[in-house]
């Protein structure tokens, strides 16, 4: 039961369908900042055929009792349709996707061998070069984000120069739906 | 979430094409009178051209000219807590929006329906700082319940429709509709209220019955219980507040409320403790303290009515009826959560109390219950609102006594009586003095604390009770936030009584100086206050001025006689401070109390923590 303000902090992933209309962002973003809530991470896009629809997936920290609170604050915006707390319902798949470039000129040397080694842990790790100059690669990766930051970490020491990722999609396993 | 169509959130508009067309402006004022509409407080200018000019063409909407924006917003505040309807206003772009964002604002936090109209730039130019432009839903958005931009002329009957649903039904609030010009001139569809239900916005109103048998069985083993009662009943109508009477009759358990609440359960009957909170009653905030059970309705556990959070009713189990779900759990952790109407509450827990028939359920302990009286009779005894009032000639008046005496000097008055106030000491001498046995006679501005609030939300009042008696007690400091509105009511001849305790500085921030400031009145003294009497005569009021106490009665007889508009001013004691008080940071038992009290435990001094708090 949510109620010790003393509780640690946990990690929940919050699913919200939301009417797709101007201003609705900006509605979810502002309720997490005016009330000093937390955003680890946020994706939004349309999700239904024809857009009237869109689909937030919120990564929030918080103690179990502003996670209720989170949640009780989203139904109250209007054009909320439907809220679903993926890290408390159950069995939940939840996956991001980063861009990562790598500065590894070829070459001989310790150069060349970061390059070779950039590569053969991209391989490890199953992330897909999907751009190479003989001064760089960009990697395409995708899985969780523990997966992301270990992998990330890997390719800092061999030149890991940018990183564009795209936040959490999640959603229940199973049949179960939002 | 980049289209640029405002589409309304209910899908399946009718084929707009069908639909009769008119201009923009014509559409609106038909869609507000269907939504009952006959009172907007506004103030025009050039992007609301079009809807004072077909206005001006029709009888059925009346319109209030204020004098400032802020002032639109509290008067239809002070209208919807008086009459239970949608207030309306209207305003233009730019700065009407920006001075009507304390009112929104206001409205916000005391869960009150306003439906405020705000002219915009023509579509092209909007995003292009053109002239009077602000981005207003953007500036509203944390001010309002929700709100609209209204991009095409085909949403804009079902966006004004849609605007009244929000404001009145959940937990109530105000909802601005963005009006650019264009789409007020060109022709729009008219159609209306749709019967379809909203496909999200649909607030929980009827109690889970699990959950109403539980709170029930919790009542029944109760030994020392309390009704924590709240806005929330106000705004379920009167039928809410006479289950609540009802229920604490059945139950014969202690009622106290907030001071949004103040009216719900009538300040007459015995079983009533008096406002609790930080300028409560003694044993309205001993008797949270010490309960076993906590019935709480249609409140939000602020910060001003439970002190400190981890000393706050340390012993009880609470159960809570509310009908906005992240008012539950919120600051203070209940053990039963009900999420309903508090009439549809209230009168669910009453039909389940009564449903037992006699001696198949376990009734209460009335010995307990009795002991519990006895507890709270002695608190009474402490008689926490005592003060000293010297009646020689001449003796200068204590703000209590001053509204003691209106009180009474009012009882005897025929009419339907409805008091506003500013904010400040003289608002909690009011809450504590004045005793409302009616919901919807008290208006105050409660969560936001806006001075300026009382004398527009008394215009409001009075415009829906043409003959009541309309009285906003002020101080000399909150009444100058919007003493323009004088200018409002001399124009539609509204015959409100400003009465104005006058103790030359801001009382409560005096207050706070002395007992957490060293008594260093920084910038809380105002010298130069002007002469009421004369602003009184400038504006067409009456004036009257009572200096000393042998002058309060004749001058309060005056004033309630006087088919006009009054201001009223009465020189107080400028010493005096509002007890009790439950200091920041400290908790319901460790009140101040004003004077000598032998026997009652004392307040121990603020901390650096107490101090950090409002």
């Amino acid at each position: 039961m949510p109620g010790d303000s003393n509780a640690p902090e946990v990690t929940a992933i919050i699913a919200v369908l939301v009417d797709n209309e101007p201003g609705i962002l900006a509605r979810v973003v502002g309720l997490f900042s005016g009330r000093g809530y937390n955003i680890e991470s946020l994706t939004v896009a349309p999700v239904e055929e024809g857009g009237n629809l869109s689909r937030i997936n919120i990564v929030t920290l918080g103690t179990p009792m502003v996670i209720e609170q989170i949640k009780a604050q989203l139904g109250r915006l209007v054009p909320v349709r439907r809220i679903a707390d993926l890290t408390a319902e159950g069995p939940h798949i939840a996956r991001e996707m980063a861009l990562i470039k790598v500065i590894c000129p070829h070459g001989s040397g310790e150069a060349g061998l970061k390059r070779a080694e950039a590569l053969r842990l991209a391989d490890a790790f199953r992330a897909r070069v999907i751009d190479a100059t003989t001064e760089s690669f960009i990697f395409e990766m995708t899985g969780a984000t523990e997966k992301l930051d270990a992998f990330l970490d890997l390719m800092r020491p061999l030149g890991l120069a940018e990183i564009s990722r795209t936040g959490v999609a999640a959603m229940a396993r199973g049949t179960r739906v939002i | 979430m980049t289209s640029h169509t405002a589409a309304p959130s209910s899908a399946s508009p009718p084929e707009s094409s069908q639909l009769p067309q008119a201009p923009g402006a014509e559409v609106l004022l038909r869609a507000l009178k269907d939504q009952g509409v006959e009172v907007v407080f506004g103030y025009p200018g050039g992007s609301v051209l079009p809807i004072y000019d077909a206005l001006f063409q029709q009888n059925a909407i009346r319109h209030i000219l204020v004098r400032h924006e802020q002032a639109a917003v509290h008067a239809a505040e002070g209208y919807a807590r008086s009459t239970g309807k949608v207030g309306c206003v209207l305003v233009t772009s730019g700065p009407g929006a920006t001075n009507a964002v304390t009112g929104l604002a206001d409205a916000l936090m005391d869960s009150i329906p306003v439906v405020c109209l705000t002219g915009q730039v023509p579509t092209h130019l909007i995003g292009n700082d053109a002239f009077q432009e602000a981005d207003t839903t953007g500036i509203t958005r944390p001010a309002t319940k929700h709100n609209y931009l209204v991009k095409r002329a085909g949403d804009l009957a079902h966006v004004v429709h849609e605007a009244f649903y929000v404001a009145r039904t959940g937990r109530p609030g105000p909802v601005v509709v963005d009006l650019p010009k264009d789409i007020l001139i060109g022709p729009a569809p008219y159609e209306p209220p749709r019967a379809t239900p909203h496909p999200s916005y649909r607030p929980q109103t009827e109690p889970d019955a699990a959950l109403i048998a539980e709170a029930v069985a919790l009542m029944r083993q109760a030994r020392k219980p309390v009704f924590y009662t709240g806005g929330g009943v106000i705004n379920a109508g009167p039928e809410a507040a006479a289950l609540l009477a009802e229920l604490a009759h059945a139950t014969g358990f202690p009622v106290t409320s907030t001071l949004m609440g103040l009216g719900a359960f009538p300040a007459s009957d015995p079983a009533f403790l008096g406002m609790l909170g930080m300028h409560g009653t003694y044993e309205a905030n001993m008797a949270m303290y010490e309960c076993d059970l906590m019935v709480a309705v249609g409140v939000r556990f602020d910060d001003r009515v439970t002190g400190r959070l981890d000393a706050f009713s340390p012993g009880s189990r609470k159960i809570q009826i509310d009908i906005d779900p992240s008012s539950i759990n919120k600051n203070v952790p209940v053990d039963v959560s009900i999420i309903a109407d508090a009439g549809r509450g209230l009168a669910a827990l009453l039909e389940e109390w009564r449903s037992a028939p006699p001696g198949a359920a376990p009734g209460v302990d009335r010995e307990a219950l009795t002991a519990w009286w006895r507890q709270i009779d002695s608190w009474r005894k402490v008689d926490c609102l005592r003060f000293e009032q010297a009646r020689a000639p001449g003796a200068v008046i204590k703000p209590q006594y001053a509204i003691q005496r209106l009180a009474t000097l009012m009882a005897a008055d025929k009419r339907e009586t409805f008091i506003a106030t500013e904010v400040g000491q003289h608002q909690m001498w009011a809450a504590q003095f004045l005793k409302f046995d009616r919901p919807n006679h008290w208006l105050t501005s409660g969560g936001l604390g806006t001075m300026g609030y009382g004398l527009p939300a008394a215009m409001g009042a009075q415009i829906a009770h043409p003959e009541a008696l309309v009285i906003d007690i002020a101080g000399e400091g909150s009444i100058q936030m919007n003493i323009q509105e004088l200018g409002t009511l001399a124009q539609y001849h509204l015959p409100v009584k400003a009465f104005i305790l006058n103790n030359q500085s801001l009382g409560m921030v005096r207050q706070w100086q002395e007992l957490l400031h060293g008594g260093r009145y920084a910038e809380s003294r105002t010298t130069a206050e002007p002469d009421f009497v004369k602003l009184a005569d400038a504006y067409g009021a009456l004036g009257l001025r009572a200096r000393s106490v042998d002058e309060l009665d004749g001058v309060i007889r005056t004033m309630l006689e006087s088919p006009r508009m009054v201001v009223c001013e009465v020189a107080v004691d400028p010493a005096e401070n509002c007890f009790p008080m439950i200091p920041s940071g400290a908790a319901h038992n460790e009140m101040i109390l004003g004077g000598d009290r032998p026997g009652v435990p004392s307040f121990r001094g603020v901390g650096d923590p107490g101090r950090a708090l409002v």
